[in-house]
């Protein structure tokens, strides 16, 4: 077995007992991208030198105490700032930016031992749910090359899945995470909104914008999410709510028995892949055959959340894009791409003068509502469960057949992310053509433990997630 | 939400306000594709949102303070590291108003 197959786990372990040294492991992980990404197409750039010398600097250190995660390969989505090392979020206005500080996220990675082998590929800006709208070049999936990862993180998940890092971080602010990681067959964390820091995160919709993990195992979800969880004074929407041990609080779990799940009956849009029903279906067996009580309930119309999101994020993206003068740094506005003009002429309308009541107070309206409509479920259930996208993973070029192709995509996500609701994907097995299919699981606030806790039982169960890609 | 349509100037106008420069290409396939997308969020009059409150903060945060102190920050050298047009330790810009 090759080093870089391992998870983040086992490769802890492995340094650990000394079966192996950091070297060792970080090298088979940069020969796989070198070996493989000139067709995956996964990094923007990678950062070889870098990783060696923090290599050199690691020596025979092994993980322990405040380094967890001392020597273990990393790929981190190239919108989250990293000191030194070029970041671009794809984007063409920052293709030679190289920022001065290091993203929270990064930070916390850092002080816990963590490599970085390189940034990954995205939709610009994280505009979109397929990684073809990167102002560089289109991520292949690693499953079938003809087809899309998802995205924006499908750089990161594609990494994950190609085996070409150990552990891998993305951001989700609707679907990000949880789509690229359901097309890519890996698992996907989104954290409650504010439980990990956006600083110095490229904003997109902030107040949806929540980074977290894309890996081979629930363990290493839980694991990293012990390490980026937390209070942070540089960025006021943090909580400050105590941070648990999620690892161990999903060792130690006796199962699920009794835990209610509600399957939500709208979640089964029209035009779902039948595959994808009947993988989510059986997903739900799993559980009941696991003792969780399952139930059916009722959720607002999904497309109702699409049409907020779609206002929300534009109006957003208009103001957080408006700093972008080329000027401090980057270029100037005029190498923006297609995708984030649209959206800043649809957000800067929709929050103009005369527009305001009726686009953007109108959606923060029905935002509440759908506030609302989780709070009334969550009474009557512990989590959600449904499919993580209506299809597994499509051809390349079908985002660009339609204007609200990530929204459509994106329709049975949207709502928890709106709600700033936890969620992880799993995979859930495979289509005929060999594909992953997802499902998600959508809890309260702050819920995480419990999340991890259920999609380590699915894992233990099922093992889907040790499927691997011929390539 | 009803005849919410833009217009060709419209869209000029908007593309004006956001420092952005279209080409007459760019203007009509936008009005076309925005004129899309409000078309589909007209789905949201379909819900009666008179007595609701407009969500501000979703995990329920509230006027989050802390101590205002002065710390140390990037240096200047760094600040200015990503400019490409300096003068001496300034960013050097275009005239914004004219003699």
């Amino acid at each position: 077995m090759n080093l870089n197959e391992l998870t983040v786990i086992e490769a802890i372990r492995g340094l650990k007992e000394r079966k192996f040294s950091t070297l060792e492991l970080v090298k088979d992980c940069l020969e796989r991208i070198k070996k493989l990404d000139s067709k995956i197409k996964a990094f923007v750039t990678v950062c070889e030198k870098e990783a060696l010398e923090e290599v050199r600097g690691i020596g025979d250190d092994v993980p322990s105490g405040i380094r967890p995660l001392l020597g273990i390969p990393f790929a981190i989505k190239d919108n989250f700032c990293t000191e030194g090392i070029k970041t671009t979020a794809s984007s063409k206005v920052l293709e030679n930016y190289f920022p001065v500080y290091d993203a929270t996220v990064v930070k916390r990675l850092k002080s816990a031992g963590a490599v970085i082998i390189g940034k990954t590929n995205m939709d610009a800006w994280a505009h979109g749910s397929s990684t073809e709208t990167s102002d560089f070049f289109t991520t292949k999936n690693p499953w079938d090359f003809t087809r899309l990862p998802g995205g924006s993180s499908g750089g990161s998940a594609a990494a994950i899945a190609a085996d070409m890092a150990v552990g891998a971080i993305g951001s989700e602010t609707a679907g990000s995470i949880r789509q690229p990681a359901a097309w890519c067959g890996v698992v996907g964390l989104k954290p409650t909104y504010g439980r990990v820091s956006r600083y110095g995160v490229i904003a997109m919709a902030s107040s949806t914008d929540s980074p977290g993990s894309l890996t081979k195992s629930v363990e290493d979800a839980a694991l990293i999410l012990n390490i980026l969880a937390g209070k942070d004074e540089s960025d006021a929407t943090t909580s400050s709510k105590p941070v648990l041990d999620y690892l161990r609080g999903i060792r130690g779990s006796r199962g699920i028995r009794g835990i209610r799940i509600g399957v939500p009956k709208e979640y089964f849009v029209k035009g779902i892949k039948e595959e994808v029903k009947t993988k989510t279906l059986e997903a739900i067996e799993v559980f009941k055959n696991l003792g969780a009580k399952i139930r059916e309930i009722s959720l607002l119309e999904p497309k109702y959340s699409v049409a907020v999101y779609t206002i929300l994020q534009r109006s957003e993206v208009s103001s957080n894009l408006a700093r972008y003068d080329g000027i401090r740094y980057g270029n100037e506005r005029s190498y923006f791409g297609d995708e984030a003009k649209k959206r800043i002429v649809m957000g800067t309308y929709t929050l103009s003068a005369g527009y305001y009541d009726q686009y953007y107070l109108k959606a923060q309206k029905v935002r509440t509502l759908i506030c609302q409509d989780f709070e009334e479920a969550f009474k009557k259930v512990d989590l959600i469960i449904g499919p993580t996208s209506p299809s597994t993973a499509l051809p390349i070029g079908a985002s660009k057949d339609s204007v609200m192709f990530g929204e459509l995509q994106d329709i049975l996500v949207e709502p928890s992310a709106l709600a700033g609701l936890p969620a992880i994907n799993l995979c859930s097995g495979f289509s005929k053509e060999i594909l992953p299919t997802g499902v998600q699981i959508i809890g309260p606030h702050f819920s995480e433990e419990l999340i991890l806790k259920v999609g380590y039982a699915y894992e233990q169960t099922t093992e889907w997630h040790k499927r691997k890609p011929k390539l | 939400m009803k005849n919410s349509k833009l217009s060709e100037g419209e869209v000029r106008h908007i593309a004006k306000l956001a420092n952005l420069t279209l080409t007459e290409k760019e203007v009509k396939k936008f009005q076309n594709q925005l004129n899309e997308t409000l078309a589909y969020i007209e789905v949201l009059s379909e819900l009666n949102t008179d007595t609701v409150e407009p969500t501000s903060q979703v995990t329920g945060l509230k006027n989050v303070v802390k101590e205002d102190l002065v710390k140390s920050s990037i240096s200047q050298k760094e600040a200015l590291s990503g400019g490409k047009s300096k003068h001496d330790d300034y960013f050097k810009v275009k005239a914004v108003i004219e003699k």
